[in-house]
């Protein structure tokens, strides 16, 4: 057992819980807990959870009630795509100042709406709590509710200030304000539909659209995304809907529960990441429908995408043979289908981690890695850093403060973020990962530095010393 | 002229917050790790920030305060982020900075910090705190304070030695190290803080480590009040917050405030003041720099002359980089920085009244009265950070992209924009814009003007 002796011999003994090694360990590993001070966490805030699912509403008005950096760290970061108003990519702060925290920023707060009401006349505000709201004790329901009447607009406060939790948190904050907006003042006038709502997809790189595009094939509509190019008119008829499909289940799978309650509405989990999983979601969404002609438009969608996708993809994993890939990213659900992908293109994950995952999350990837795999939570640079070297990864899957640790490293990246520009969801999206991880692994820059910096030797790729072997 | 106002709501931020700025000057000391007391966002948000800039790894510590800590106090938190962060990096010295939620809450950091430091036995560990509230000022503050307080808890009264202190502004690495070229080249003996030069900006090397080689060396940090002189890069830094400052009035070190080296006065400033302290003479090498800048000049300056700017991003930058294209006739229409800097109009203002040019310089500004003072003015090239894209896609502006952060491009971090050579350099990049651009939209403009005789309107931006 020496390895599991090794691994204990991290340096932070509150750290110890959160890692394990696939098939040498029997504890569970400890996930959702608060981050250990000094650990040099890669999580982000309530705030930012929150920021995130909302931001793809296009036409509200996202207004930060706040000091300017957590207005400033999310300006337009988010790669979501809107086919109507541009509204949602500007970022409003109250800019709370010294005076205002001695204060209140009760006031400002008000003639903030006010301005931004009176200048977009949006239908729907979403106002932030940050840090300091949480303290000062702004009243922000009151400030809303007194604005929201004067302009006859919907203006929701959404309970985010930073230290109240993890990211998860933010996350049940923004479902909170969407539930909000989403109810119905007569719930016996509801319309229903044959329509459905998709959780958790948020159109980055247009991701939603490739999806709707399947949707409409199978003769299935769909009634509005959460919250990718969502729109205030789209989101009221949400419990209209006969069926909500769940992708990204960390921040969504609340919703749903909701939704469930509230307005009878079932739920599936679905993933269109990768071939298998986007084949088996269409078909358990056909199934859902039990209809003839949607199971056989369903199946020649199917057949006809993936033909044209298998041989791509089977090239690819001519060449990925004996790759090893570790992958760090916010949610379970990303995690979970980033497995499945790699397994499609022949590479084997040797190390895993969310900075948000649920226990049942950590369940399902524990159940689909291979022993060996170093499974941890919510983890650091040193541990990412560490684990990637001595598991032999030869590329990591992460967020924008992962990539340069692993080009430091010399190994190859794959940006799974909000900020990526191209999509990665249903086949098209499986051929760009597989596009993207040769990009990456295959690019000839690694022969470089791999090489000694010996200026005569003639074997080296730099090239013989005296020019005559050009590259 | 137009001074600013007061208004409710922040439009698309033009600036950051205050421990953004603090960080920056920590990462280039020797063996510096950096925590910030607050909720584990803030340190997150930053990292990320700085990181996309770089393209460096950027480890930065919280204290991850919780609810518990918010109600009863982050003592415990603070002290075990110390220890954890010791554990992991085993640092030289410790930046510890203030959030809006530590400072609201009303933690002691000097207090907890010296506490701490007694109860491990860690006597010989430099701590320096920064209170950095984010509602207190903006990341350029942060920045200037950080390096202030650097000297404040290191430094030491001690003798008099040869060493010139050069304080620098966030300038990108590849300036720091024209910087320190021109000292070399002026056979000056230097302590510049802060020179993250090497270290947000490494080359790539085995084995990584956590912490880059590089930086300010501590020992040189303490004996800066032993210098003969301080050449400051911060004019636009209030005394309360100049590192400079302090230095003069605590130990008595003459100083010389001077703009960043850019452009032609400010560089031979520079150089000149360099002379007088050294009485070392110039060398024909940058003689022959200062020769080819103006040669540059001259070759540009007809496609310059077509140019209308508008200039935005940290005040000390922006007043250089107004100050370099007044030089070369691509004016100024729109100045403007995101906080409260009252210098930087106070300082542009005689320059434009001399020539008798109309600008708006604005402080406190969004990029919402930015675009609409660059529609107002005409501006047709935009030089600022990457947040000025906005200015591109709403405006048709097109944009130079200069300062801090840089984030839809790669090498922010090797942009060369100080000395003679450096100078030259931005200019290209900045003719380059205005030549392209022009270059794109002219032949369909004369002929909808000339061939199809249309009725003859203002060209629209991105047309020329």
């Amino acid at each position: 057992m020496e390895a599991v002796r090794q691994l204990l011999d991290t340096s932070i003994a509150e750290r110890r819980d959160s890692i394990l090694i696939k098939g040498k360990q029997k504890k569970q590993l400890r996930c959702d807990t608060d981050s250990v001070a000094g650990c040099v966490s890669q999580r982000a805030c309530v705030y930012c959870g929150a920021r995130v699912v909302l931001n793809p509403v296009t036409d509200a008005v996202h207004l930060v009630h706040g000091p300017i950096g957590c207005s400033s760290y999310t300006w337009d970061i988010r790669g979501s795509l809107s086919s109507g108003s541009e509204l949602y990519r500007n970022s409003f702060s109250t800019d709370l100042k010294e005076k205002d925290v001695v204060f209140g920023g009760e006031k400002k707060l008000t003639f903030a709406i006010d301005e931004l009401a009176a200048k977009y006349r949006p239908q729907v505000v979403f106002v932030y709590s940050t840090c300091i709201i949480g303290v000062i004790g702004d009243d922000l329901e009151a400030v809303c509710k007194a604005v929201a009447r004067r302009h006859n607009i919907e203006v929701i406060p959404v309970q985010s200030s930073g230290f109240i939790g993890n990211k998860s948190a933010g996350y049940r904050a923004a479902c909170d304000a969407l539930l909000r907006l989403i109810a119905p003042g007569d719930k016996r006038k509801i319309a229903k539909s044959r329509s459905i709502n998709y959780l958790g997809d948020f159109n980055l790189a247009g991701e939603a659209w490739i999806i709707k595009n399947y949707l409409k094939e199978m003769g299935i509509g769909l009634n509005v995304t959460f919250t990718g190019d969502s729109s205030y008119n789209a989101l009221k008829k949400a419990p209209g809907a006969c069926l909500n499909i769940v992708q990204c289940a960390g921040s969504m799978a609340y919703l749903a529960e909701r939704m469930a309650e509230l307005y009878g509405i079932p739920y599936l989990q679905v993933s269109f990441l990768g071939v298998e999983d986007t084949s088996s979601s269409l078909r358990k969404i056909a199934a859902f429908f039990d209809d003839d002609d949607i199971t056989r438009k369903t199946e020649a969608l199917i057949v006809r995408e993936t033909e044209q996708v298998k041989p791509v993809i089977e090239a690819y994993r001519e060449r990925f043979a004996g790759k090893k890939a570790a992958i760090y990213v916010g949610g379970g659900f990303k995690a979970i289908s980033l497995i499945k992908q790699f397994k499609e293109i022949g590479i084997d994950v040797v190390m895993i981690g969310t900075q948000t995952g649920r226990k049942d999350e950590y369940q399902t990837i524990n159940e689909l890695v291979d022993d060996g795999t170093v499974i941890l939570d919510d983890a650091n640079p040193t541990e990412l850093e560490r684990f990637m070297v001595e598991q032999g990864a030869h590329l990591l899957v992460g967020g924008v403060k992962e990539r340069p640790l692993a080009y430091k490293l010399g190994m190859a990246f794959i940006d799974h973020n909000h900020d990526r520009k191209h999509p990665l969801s249903g086949y098209v999206g499986a051929v760009n990962f597989a596009g993207e991880v040769e990009a990456t692994l295959c690019s000839p820059v690694w022969k470089y530095i791999n090489s000694p910096s010996v200026w005569n030797d003639e074997d080296s790729p730099g090239g013989a010393f005296d020019g005559t072997s050009a590259l | 002229m137009e001074l600013q106002h007061c208004k409710n709501v922040n439009e698309n931020p033009c600036h950051m917050c205050m421990p953004m700025g603090a960080i920056l000057p920590f990462k280039g000391i020797e063996r510096s790790v950096v925590l910030i007391h607050g909720s584990q966002g803030c340190a997150t948000y930053m990292r990320r920030h700085i990181a996309e800039h770089y393209n460096e790894p950027i480890d930065v510590g919280s204290s991850s305060l919780n609810e518990k800590g918010t109600i009863y106090g982050g003592e415990n938190n603070l002290k075990q982020g110390l220890d954890n962060l010791i554990k992991l990096y085993q640092p030289g010295l410790i930046g510890v900075l203030t959030t809006c939620l530590a400072e609201t809450i009303g933690e002691d950091i000097d207090r907890v910090a010296a506490d701490y430091l007694l109860e491990r036995g860690l006597a010989n560990l430099p701590i320096v705190t920064v209170p950095t509230p984010g509602y207190g000022d903006s990341h350029a503050e942060g920045y200037w304070f950080a390096v202030k307080r650097v000297i404040a808890c290191l430094a030491r009264k001690t003798e008099k030695h040869r060493k010139i202190n050069v304080i620098v502004p966030n300038l990108s690495p590849a300036d720091i190290r024209e910087i320190k070229r021109i000292l070399g080249l002026m056979q000056v003996d230097y302590t510049l803080l802060s020179d993250f030069s090497e270290t947000l900006d490494r080359p790539f090397a085995r084995p990584y480590k956590k912490i880059p080689d590089g930086g300010t060396r501590l020992a040189d940090i303490i004996r800066m009040p032993g210098a003969p002189a301080t050449i400051q890069f911060g004019i636009t830094a209030a005394d309360s917050i100049s590192p400079g400052k302090y230095l003069e009035t605590e130990f008595g070190v003459p100083l010389y405030n001077l703009p960043i080296p850019m452009g032609v006065a400010a560089t031979h400033s520079f150089i000149g003041v360099l002379m007088k302290i050294t009485g070392n003479p110039v060398p024909e090498v940058l003689e022959r720099e200062r020769g080819r800048l103006l040669d540059c000049m001259i070759d540009s300056h007809k496609y310059n002359a077509a140019g209308r700017s508008v200039i935005f991003g940290d005040p000390e930058l922006v007043y250089a980089m107004t100050r370099t294209c007044l030089e070369n006739g691509v004016f100024p229409v729109v100045v403007a920085t995101g906080g409260r800097t009252a210098k930087l109009a106070e300082l542009l203002e005689p320059e434009f009244r001399s020539m008798q040019r109309e600008v708006q310089i604005i402080n406190e500004a969004d990029f919402a009265e930015i675009r609409e003072k660059s529609r107002e003015m005409k501006a047709n090239i935009a030089i600022g950070h990457s947040d000025g894209r906005y200015l591109t896609e709403k405006e048709g502006i097109p944009l130079v992209r200069m300062g801090f952060p840089i984030h839809d491009r790669v090498g922010g971090q090797r942009l060369l924009s100080v000395g003679y050579v450096g100078t030259a350099m931005f200019l290209d990049r900045v003719t380059n814009t205005l030549l392209e651009h022009k270059l794109t939209g002219y032949r369909s403009s004369m002929h909808r003007r000339f061939y199809l005789g249309a009725e003859e309107k203002p060209p629209a931006l991105g047309e020329s």
